[in-house]
């Protein structure tokens, strides 16, 4: 039987950074991906013949300098273009917009209130500040705040030392954004209402929660993390879409001396002795490691790879409440032609940046109303971009692709995901789009629509959800998944987890890829 | 032009950015392609039975060895080695050449020139000059141009037409990308501008102004006139003054040729060894993230590159400047490019360059790179 120091299970952008830190550090590293191509969730798949499209996740978000770095990703491809701008269409035949020029920016919100336009320069100072003070935790180990173990209670101490230093108005503001709900925390600084549907609309991508609903403010943040790294920001598209990041970290981590399979179904964890020994694949194969990483979301980690007999019971337990609920869909067109905008008609910079279907905050509500009662919103939210406007690579020239994130659909849709409700679905993005832009059904020459079913079928994520369980704040930090084991330890020894379904969460940050490495080398690789 | 971000270059105007943000742009170059307008370069036509004496016996460059069809990128020099200006040779006849510099020449080219049977006729107003660089400029250029580029190689020239214009288009370039500049008669250079935005918006296309321009030529390692150096014509001091030897540019000196301009100064100086060179720095960003953390702030870095004369140390002693400096998007760094003293110049010697943070002089690490930083495989296949 073949041995390696660590086998990780998923390929996955968190699963490959893991990979790329432990060869760094002279492991022998095997990654293990059940599709025929590595990435996950960050996959781009020429769909249709000449149009490629990031399937699932479709911008890049937060990855973290240290990883850019670390690994040299730049010489291995990495290339972020810049997505400047965001434009939401609205029901009155005008727009909103937001420009990659600030002064710009407010100049057109002052357009329609002069009052906003002047608040959310203070808004960005104080969620500049915000981010600031929320960033160090992304690089943080959990403690766990019921350990005594010297080195919780020095992380728990590190913790609550960082919040104090805040200061009474910052951690005040702070609290607020954790507690409250976007739309009643933009309602204290805003009045245009399509501004603050599209701000809040950052806080409820990937959960089950409306931007009415508690906790969502909190999410506004990670909008705001991007943009302090300054000139490093590592938020945008990249080249060849989300696959070719996956890509990128897959080639640094061969660099390395990481060995990738693909095609390979890992069945079950062996477990011998209570500790992690190696694998099993589905084709029968046995490979033997020092350290198995499972890069799966928290519930196959521990309920599906090993016998979950191995797990204590409240460990299981916390898993059975983890909520996955995924809630957003997918809908990947390929265009003939441009969309023309009835807002902004013809060919413009717009067309190169998000727009963003949320007019109003009622619409959003709504749109989550559906959802509550087991419906797809009939008036989704959708952010949408245009990757062929970006990278000319991504279409052949002159046709274009459309990449539409919508929510809600969820995952325990009414009826089923069946095909009629799936096309049911479908239309309703379209139709919907077809509001702000009539020629886009006469442009659209394929159209592939994906639900929580299929992003469950395809890349393996519990529920559809696409951030491997929701990210909601009594599941983050050190209840990640579960209070007690958010140091990406498992109960079983030499059995690790790592993925967005640990902390800091979702996105393509690789931050948990890095952290289980590290705390893995740390242990002695063992 | 959305930006209205103008600049001026040699009596002309031309833009810094055509939009509000260079950011595009500057992508523009290293993902699909950017169209320059580099019209305000200094053009000549050299042509008669002496024109390859006249320019061998000028540049350091051997252009007894550049072929029809060649274009050959050199200095030149005063006697005493210092350089004057840099540019293309582009060997359009057995007995023609043009010349392009940055500054003007004519009178220096006339001098070199004095006995010799050679007509030199500056061109500069009537030629324009347009960059297409990116890795889809060959694509773009080919649905206008109408001879086959696939066979055009790297620093060398093809006699065409783009939409029935006659048009000089060779392959070279100021970003250190596959590029190419395009030699048109100025009263129709406008069309042409058109027809490659035209045939170009569905590959991405994008007029780009100098700010775009700098980082690329940052991230290649091109030397600036008048940024990076001093013409030794234009010095006040000879420290102002630097020898191809300084700036790195060793490979453009032709030590078999016959006599030239500097010969017998640079020959000496080879021996002894130069006492600077020109080489690249990366500035370590999290020593710099550092700095800025101690007063509570990220790192702030001006968005577009510059070009300020910035102190280099080597523990507390200086021993160089940084002449010009930028982020790099794609490379992920913040670069720089420094003159610095024998024998602090070896790549991977760690030094300290200075920063002011909040009105504060400080310094943050880098480590001597080789140059160029980027150098993509597509610039020469």
């Amino acid at each position: 039987m073949k041995h390696y120091d660590a086998i990780i299970v998923g390929g996955g952008h968190n699963g490959l950074v893991s990979a790329g830190y432990l060869a760094r550090a002279g492991k022998k590293v095997l990654v293990l991906e059940r599709r025929p191509l590595v990435g996950g969730a960050a996959v781009t798949e020429e769909i249709f013949p000449g149009f490629k499209f990031s399937v699932f996740s479709y911008v890049v978000s937060l990855l973290r300098p240290e990883i850019i770095r670390d690994l040299e990703l730049p010489r291995h491809g990495l290339q972020i273009l810049p997505l400047e701008s965001t434009v939401v269409p609205l029901d009155n035949g005008d727009y909103l917009g937001s420009w990659a020029d600030p002064d710009l920016t407010r100049r057109e919100l002052a357009r329609h209130s002069a009052k906003d336009a002047e608040a959310a320069t203070l808004f960005g100072r104080l969620m500049h500040h915000m981010a600031m003070a929320v960033k160090p935790i992304l690089g943080m180990l959990p403690p766990d705040p019921t350990s005594l173990a010297p080195s919780d209670l020095k992380g728990m101490l590190k913790f609550a030392g960082h919040f104090r230093s805040l200061g009474a108005e910052k951690f005040h503001a702070l609290h607020k954004l954790m507690t409250m709900s976007s739309a009643d925390y933009l309602d204290e600084w805003f009045e245009f209402d399509p501004l603050k549907a599209t701000k809040s609309a950052s806080g409820i991508i990937g959960t089950f929660l409306g931007p009415r609903s508690p906790g969502t403010a909190y999410v506004l943040l990670h909008h705001y993390m991007g943009e302090i790294d300054g000139a490093f920001r590592a938020w945008g598209f990249q080249k060849g879409g989300t696959g070719a990041i996956s890509a990128t970290i897959a080639r640094a981590a061969q660099a390395l001396g990481a060995e990738i399979r693909t095609d390979a179904t890992v069945e079950q964890v062996i477990v011998r002795g209570g500790r992690a020994a190696g694998v099993a694949l589905a084709s029968g194969e046995e490979i033997g490691a020092s350290v198995v990483v499972s890069c799966l979301d928290p519930r196959r980690t521990f309920t599906q790879l090993v016998d979950p007999r191995e797990m204590p019971d409240d460990v299981i337990e916390g898993i059975r409440r983890f909520k996955f609920r995924g809630s957003s869909g997918k809908v990947n067109l390929a265009l003939s032609e441009l969309p023309d905008f009835t807002c902004l008609p013809g060919f413009g910079p717009h067309l190169r940046g998000a727009v963003s279907i949320s007019p109003s905050l009622d619409y959003l509500e709504r749109a989550y109303d559906d959802a509550k009662y087991g419906e797809f919103s009939k008036h989704p939210y959708m952010d949408i971009v245009i990757p062929s406007m970006i990278d000319p690579g991504m279409a052949p020239p002159g046709k274009h692709v459309m990449s539409c994130f919508v929510q809600y659909a969820p995952y325990n849709q009414n009826g089923g995901w069946t095909d009629a409700n799936r096309e049911a679905f479908g239309d309703a993005v379209v139709n919907t789009l077809a509001r702000y832009a009539p020629n886009i059904k006469s442009a659209i020459i394929g159209r592939q629509v994906l639900v929580p079913s299929d992003i469950e079928r395809i890349t393996g994520l519990t529920e559809g959800n696409i951030f491997a369980g929701e990210l909601a704040l009594h599941q983050l930090f050190f209840f990640r998944p579960v209070p007690g084991w958010a140091n990406y330890h498992t109960p079983i020894k030499g059995y690790w987890q790592c993925g967005a379904g640990t902390h800091p969460g979702g996105g393509i940050m690789g931050a948990s890829g890095r952290l289980a490495a590290l705390e893995i080398l740390k242990d002695g690789g063992r | 032009m959305q930006g209205q971000a103008w600049r001026r270059w040699a009596g002309y105007t031309v833009a810094s950015a055509y939009e509000l943000v260079h950011d595009r742009e500057y992508a523009a170059v290293r993902n699909a392609a950017a169209l320059f307008d580099v019209s305000p370069l200094y053009k000549y036509l050299i042509s008669g039975p002496d024109a390859t004496r006249l320019l061998d016996r000028m540049v350091t460059r051997d252009v007894t060895k550049c072929k029809v069809g060649q274009v050959m990128y050199t200095p030149w020099c005063d006697l005493h080695g210092k350089v004057i200006d840099d540019g293309t040779i582009s060997r359009l006849a057995a007995d023609r050449y043009r010349l392009t510099s940055a500054e003007p020449n004519l009178r220096w080219l006339s001098m070199n020139g004095a006995g010799m049977n050679v007509a030199i006729e500056e061109i500069s107003g009537r030629l324009g000059a347009l960059a297409l660089q990116g890795p889809l400029s060959r694509t773009i250029l080919q649905q206008v141009a109408a001879a086959d580029l696939a066979g055009l190689k790297y620093f060398r020239l093809v006699e065409t037409s783009i939409r029935g214009v006659p048009v000089t288009i060779s392959r070279t370039g100021y970003t250190g990308d596959l590029g190419y500049e395009i030699w048109i008669p100025a009263e129709q250079a406008v069309p042409v501008w058109d027809a490659l935005i035209e045939a170009g918006t569905p590959y991405g296309i994008t007029p780009a102004g100098i700010w775009a321009l700098d980082m690329a030529r940052i991230e290649a390692g091109l030397v600036m006139l008048d940024v990076d150096y001093h013409s030794s014509h234009h010095a006040l001091i000879e420290a102002q003054k630097s020898s191809p030897l300084e700036l790195s540019l060793d490979w453009t000196v032709g030590w078999d040729k016959g006599p030239y301009n500097g010969r017998r100064a640079l020959r000496a100086e080879r021996a002894r060894g130069p006492e600077w060179r020109f080489v690249g720095l990366s500035i370590d960003w999290v020593s710099l993230e550092r700095l800025y953390a101690a007063v509570g702030l990220p790192p702030q870095i001006p968005s577009v590159a510059w070009r300020v004369s910035t102190p280099v140390y080597r523990h507390t002693k200086q021993i160089g400047y940084a002449s010009s400096g930028s982020w790099s998007p794609l490379l992920k760094q913040y670069l720089a490019l420094a003159h610095l003293r024998a024998p602090h110049f070896e790549p991977g010697t760690e030094v300290g360059i200075e920063v002011t943070v909040e009105h504060q002089r400080l310094q943050a690490r880098a480590r001597v790179t080789p140059l160029p930083f980027f150098d993509p495989e597509r610039k020469k296949s």
